[in-house]
């Protein structure tokens, strides 16, 4: 019978969210194949892992091993390259993490299955496999297909498959395999994690937001923005580019590479909305964004919006915000 | 140090509204402004960066048309030594995988110790390239780098993870890294090194130069067709406010007052 592989990801002992998503969208995928789900899970000391895993799949090929203690894609490739040899899987899905981009592309190659990277959905359709994902920074869909082969390859886009149990834990059976490490690992070695330095606003805790993006153009213009989150009783927060260039520091930045917040409000200036961006604040309570470009995919996660430039639009509003407060104490 | 950067030109379109094609497997390019990938401008700028510090080499590479000189053009304003275009038809059509092969095939040739890409590029965001090379030159590899510190026949370089975390590897060279945004500043190009540039020969390649056959590149030696492209299908929609910038701001402050957040 047909396998569907899973890449289990975790990291400092915990099962990351990719993980369950991926099970989930492969759960669909292999019934609709009539194949077999296999969650694949290396590491040092993971059983528990491979217990919460067989409720997701049929089977779990669980390699433990001291080289694999910590992330290492090297180590990972000779692993997954036996395991894909001897299982032949018609799919392996692997995140499209950090890790998964380290480890991916490179297998891939070496064992000359056809990838697609950062999907947003997949499946195969007749003779065919076919995937989505987007270009131009979210601002396009794309539908395409992977060259005819016998095993594909994908990686995944987090939060794009919605985590779901099984209706009844599928008891998956835990088969326990010698990883395939004869010879010391030297090309790469993992060393030490680096936490983010402490900061000084846990943009987290703010219950008013103001969230900038590359639209600011220009970091003079920070001050004006500062002004007007502190109108509000807010902060300011930003997107990926503004940390990039230094105008504020990594703690203001919300995304999958920064913080996930929740505020109250959160109002998005000359943000465009790529995903990176929209998974660290699309539940906050309100969202109200301004940018130029109305196809902004920003629109898309926001409760009011206004096509115009923020320059002109912060001033008036810093303004009635002042003057409403005049009011308010008189 | 000799130090190759992979390169690509691409169409700026954070701030733009894009069309798509007739074709309905591109968008409109007319009107758009095309520059150097994001991510690969930090990669050069470290390039030139650990130049200055060892010495040695930087030559900037790219897979593209007539008009990627611009960028490559760039590269050496700002401190490449050396620029070479592998253009030609066949190429049309390549994905990552197809590109990252045609690449190889020039650099196998060349003396590097260090190979520099962008993580990802800003067009089709695949992040392939780089780690597909770096296989195939059978050297290893690591991404999304964000600082590089050297040692005997080793680097130490920091990868960014995920919520901010990042890790440490130490990695035995010549090896290859993809660059992540906000790893350096990269400088501005002086006009005087813009006019110098413009003095300095870029060697143009195509496929009868690189060894490879037509079923190794463009479409016939890629993974991955693109069937049609569209817009994102909108699952929720913001609600316009519109009128004079006065008009909008005060519409906002009766929704922050009517939520209490005024």
């Amino acid at each position: 019978m047909a396998e569907i592989f899973v890449l289990a990801e975790h990291r400092q002992g915990q099962l990351r969210d990719i993980t369950f998503e991926m099970l989930t969208k492969a759960r669909e995928t292999a019934e609709k194949a009539n194949a077999d789900l296999t969650a694949v899970l290396l590491g040092k000391n993971i059983k528990e892992h491979a217990k919460i895993l067989s409720e997701y799949s049929k089977k779990v090929l669980l390699v433990e091993d001291d080289k694999l203690e910590n992330f290492n894609s090297d180590a990972y490739q000779k692993v997954l390259t036996y395991l894909i040899k001897e299982h032949k899987p018609t799919l392996t899905i692997i995140g499209h993490t950090s890790y998964g981009v380290e480890l991916a592309p490179r297998l891939a190659a070496a064992l000359n299955i056809p990838l697609a990277t950062d999907c947003l959905d997949f499946g195969f359709e007749g003779e065919r496999f076919t995937v989505t994902r987007q270009m131009y920074g979210g601002k396009v869909n794309v539908k395409a297909a992977l060259r005819k082969a016998e095993s594909y390859m994908v990686t995944v886009r987090q939060a794009a498959f919605q985590a779901q149990k099984p209706l009844v834990p599928l008891n998956g059976q835990v088969e326990e395999i010698k990883a395939p490490l004869t010879e010391e690992i030297t090309s790469k070695r993992f060393l030490e994690y680096v936490l983010p330095p402490p900061g000084g606003v846990d943009i987290t805790a703010a219950s008013v937001l103001v969230g900038i993006g590359r639209g600011v153009k220009d970091q003079s213009n920070i001050p004006l923005m500062e002004e007007l989150a502190k109108s509000l009783g807010g902060v300011l927060a930003c997107s990926r580019p503004i940390v990039d260039k230094g105008w504020l520091p990594s703690d203001r930045q919300v995304g999958t590479s920064g913080k996930t917040v929740k505020p109250k409000l959160y109002i998005a200036l000359g943000i465009s909305g790529a995903f990176q961006h929209v998974l660290g604040m699309k539940n906050s309570d309100l969202i109200i964004a301004v940018n130029k470009d109305p196809k902004a995919p920003i629109f898309s996660f926001s409760d009011y919006g206004v096509v115009e430039d923020l320059f002109k639009i912060v001033p008036a509003l810093k303004n009635k915000i002042n003057e409403s407060k005049a009011q308010k104490t008189p | 140090m000799d130090i190759i950067v992979c390169v690509k030109h691409v169409p700026e379109t954070a701030e733009a509204e894009l069309k798509i094609d007739a074709t309905g497997k591109g968008i409109e390019k007319a009107g758009l402004v095309f520059d150097i990938n994001e991510w690969d401008d930090y990669a050069l700028e470290e390039a030139v960066r650990i130049k200055e510090k060892f010495g040695g080499t930087v030559t900037a590479i790219t897979v593209g048309a007539e008009d990627s000189d611009s960028t490559l053009r760039k590269c050496l304003a700002r401190g490449a030594d050396k620029a070479i275009r592998l253009t030609d038809p066949k190429f049309i059509g390549s994905d990552a995988y197809a590109t990252a092969k045609i690449l190889y095939s020039v650099i196998k040739n060349m003396h590097f110790d260090l190979i520099l890409t962008g993580a990802q590029a800003g067009d089709d965001g695949s992040a392939v390239v780089g780690p597909v090379l770096a296989e195939l030159l059978g050297i290893p590899h690591a991404t999304m780098v964000k600082k590089i510190e050297w040692g005997e026949g080793k680097a130490i370089v920091n990868r960014e993870l995920e919520g901010g975390l990042e890790e440490r590897l130490e990695v035995k060279l010549p090896a290859l890294f993809t660059v992540q945004t906000g790893i350096n500043e990269p400088r501005y190009v002086s006009i005087m090194g813009i006019r110098r540039a413009m003095q300095k020969e870029i060697k143009v390649m195509g496929l009868a130069d690189i060894g490879l056959n037509e079923n190794e590149v463009g479409e016939a030696g890629s993974w991955l067709f693109i069937e049609k492209l569209y817009v994102p299908p909108v699952e929720k929609q913001a609600e316009f406010l519109t009128g004079s910038p006065d008009e909008i701001a005060s519409k906002i402050v009766e929704i922050l007052k009517s939520r209490g957040l005024v």
